[in-house]
């Protein structure tokens, strides 16, 4: 019951009149930009994380919040309606959504996937606050060396086990540590990999990358194959309002989604894509309809969507409490708390209790202000999607580069930004994934330097990776994640059955 | 597609491939400068050795994947957009180098992918990537007090 006095404690840092109105511009901002074609909640939070610079901690955090649950209600929106998913969470929502919307029943549509999100967000942010006690418990007890072995498996599930080929996925992570190397050695002070550029010495920007990556490399993409493919806006049509049967139909999809996402979340798994089209396969093997899937049934958006969303709130589990982001998503939030110079971990939950559960209350207070917002206002959030093409993606550009250099004024940013797009750009046409890149950025580091301490400690002895059996035991579950895609020919399978 | 009648090799795989190998050989080659400081253990050396290791299998993975052909298939491509957008970046690089400040730039950036996105309109698309070039300064160097670089027109307001 610990858990509650802690969330009661941040419930009142929440609910701060200034804190109220940080979620609220947060969920704005976040479903306004999530809801642009193409730009999913990754790219929505690394955009507007230069913004939040100047801002105080706890405000900027609890606004990173309303960012990440209003990206990803802004992305169902455009998956249901344009069938051009932000991020591939959203794939299996796309896939009814889609038809149902081209059906004239776009309204039922999004009110099932926004109210579906609201459970989902809600069961889960509980189920995240009854759980991150214990694992900060357990986290405290964790050496150097049982942290590295942590990151490893999160390395390996990230990339290899739940992609279409595990060496493209690899490959993709290994881009990442490699950017992560760039810069100023912290232990040692030495440089690596700046070849003499002051710029490269203090690191590359997550952001930088993150934005190059999803914004300029998506754009090259969208540019270059517009001859081929042309995207199509569905007019909500009808009643937005669920009727009774709707209701009927949604409720244990959004039940049982949100108790496929949440554990997948938390896990240190990644990704929202497994357990969403888990929810899908298992909504249209129960559905007393199976009719209408193929044509538009709801159980097949409630299911995804309330999986999507309990997995976002299930991948601040392992963020929070161990410091572990397992998503781009997670990665750009850490990129966040990494700005003020705060560590998700134990420590924070120990050092700054009522950021934390300041935080995790906001959370609950962000998903009811979306639901409040997203019902009454879809119209004006589908406005957006009105906006021409070549105007958005040129303003999607030109915020893009001014984030960057407002961050860093720099010309040399810049470059970093146009040669990170053109890595995108080519990541895309050959199908290598992004979101590995964006976590070996950013964890990379820190499991060098959790890898150097144990090895110091071991005094240079790598068979204490092996000796401490939390971490024996990690290497081996890594291990097995490693070798497992090679001989079911990719985990990810299913999903191209499912198209 | 998962077996094609013929298998062709890959060239662009094998292109991925070697450019791999090329960052091992650049981080290793980086790596063998560091200077180990503590007796006990490998520092700084430690995460290059295993960056450029794992990069070495990989172009061997990825060397595989192209022989056999494995490598998804690709839509035909259109260059002409590529170059704008990237171009309009460049200039936008070049003006903020050379002291032009950003809003030229932007509003380069803007009308050169619009132009890229299909519209004829670049005068127009100028116009606009100004006005919101200005907006964006306002609210960037005002309100958030962020610098952005400056050149003549900045720093009229």
């Amino acid at each position: 019951m610990e858990a509650f006095v802690s969330l009661a404690n941040g419930l009142a840092v929440a609910i701060q009149p200034a804190n109220l109105l940080f979620a609220l511009i947060g969920v704005l901002l976040g479903t306004a930009v999530g809801v642009l074609p193409g730009i999913g909640p990754a790219l929505t939070v690394a955009l507007l994380l230069p913004i939040t610079f100047k801002l105080d901690p706890a405000g900027s955090i609890i606004m990173f919040a309303g960012i990440y649950y209003g990206g990803m209600y802004g992305g169902s929106t455009t998956a249901i309606l344009i069938n051009t998913p932000g991020e591939s969470a959203s794939m299996a929502t796309a896939l009814e959504g889609n038809l149902m919307a081209k059906a004239g029943r776009g309204g039922p549509a999004l009110a099932t996937s926004a109210i579906g999100s609201f459970v989902a967000g809600t069961i889960a942010t509980l189920g995240l606050t009854l759980l991150a006690p214990y694992l900060v418990e357990i986290a405290v007890s964790f050496g150097p060396e049982d942290y590295f072995a942590l990151m490893v498996v999160a390395f390996v599930t990230v990339s290899a086990t739940f992609g279409d080929s595990p060496v493209r996925g690899l490959t993709s992570l290994f881009i990442g540590l490699l950017l992560g190397l760039v810069g100023i050695d912290i232990l040692s002070g030495q440089s690596r990999l700046s070849f003499g550029v002051p710029e490269l010495y203090d690191n590359i920007e997550v952001t930088t990358l993150a934005v190059g990556l999803f914004a300029v490399g998506e754009a090259l993409y969208v540019a270059s194959r517009r001859h081929v493919h042309e995207e199509k806006l569905e007019a909500v049509r009808g009643s937005l309002w669920m009727t009774k049967e709707d209701w009927k139909r949604s409720w244990k999809p959004w039940l049982r989604g949100t108790m496929f996402g949440f554990p997948i979340g938390a896990l240190p798994a990644g990704g929202a894509e497994i357990p969403t089209f888990l929810s899908y396969a298992t909504e249209r093997r129960l559905t007393k309809h199976p009719e209408d899937f193929g044509k538009g049934a709801i159980e097949g958006v409630a299911g995804p969507e309330a999986a999507n969303n309990a997995s976002a709130a299930g991948t601040l589990v392992p963020l929070l409490t161990l410091g572990l982001p397992t998503s781009a998503t997670a990665a750009m939030l850490l990129a966040g708390f990494q700005q003020y110079g705060l560590n998700p971990g134990p420590l924070l939950f120990a050092d700054q209790p009522n950021l934390v559960w300041g935080l995790i209350a906001s959370l609950f207070i962000a998903n009811a202000m979306l639901l409040v917002l997203n019902l009454p206002l879809v119209g004006l959030w589908v406005r957006l999607l009105a906006i021409p093409q070549p105007w958005l993606y040129a303003g999607i550009l030109v915020f893009a580069t001014m984030g960057t250099i407002a961050a860093n004024p720099s010309p040399v940013e810049l470059i970093m930004l146009t040669v990170f797009g053109v890595l995108g750009f080519l990541m895309r046409r050959f199908d290598f994934p992004i979101a590995p890149v964006v976590v070996g950025l950013i964890l990379g580091p820190i499991a060098e330097s959790q890898l150097r301490r144990a090895l110091s400690i071991s005094l240079g002895d790598p068979m204490t990776l092996l000796q401490s059996p939390i971490s024996a035991t990690l290497l081996a579950i890594a291990l097995i994640a490693l070798v497992l895609p090679f001989f079911l020919n990719g985990m990810g399978r299913f999903k191209a059955v499912e198209d | 597609m998962a077996s094609s009648p013929q298998r062709r090799i890959d060239v662009a795989g094998l292109v991925i491939a070697l450019i791999l190998l090329v960052l091992a050989g650049i981080v290793w080659w980086d790596m063998t400068k560091l200077q180990i400081l503590s007796p006990y253990d490998l520092g700084p050396k430690v995460m290059p050795v295993i960056v450029s290791g794992g990069l070495t299998l990989l172009a061997i993975g990825n060397a595989i994947g192209a022989l056999r052909g494995t490598l998804p298939d690709r839509d035909s491509l259109d260059w002409k957009p590529i170059i704008l957008i990237l171009g309009g970046l460049a200039c936008l690089i070049a003006l903020i180098a050379f002291g032009g400040g950003f809003m030229i730039g932007t509003a380069l950036l803007f009308a050169a992918t619009s132009t890229a996105f299909g519209r004829r309109a670049f005068v127009t698309d100028f116009i606009i990537g100004a006005v919101i070039a200005v907006f964006i300064y306002l609210l960037f160097a005002k309100l958030l007090t962020l610098s952005l670089p400056a050149g003549p027109l900045e720093n009229l307001f």
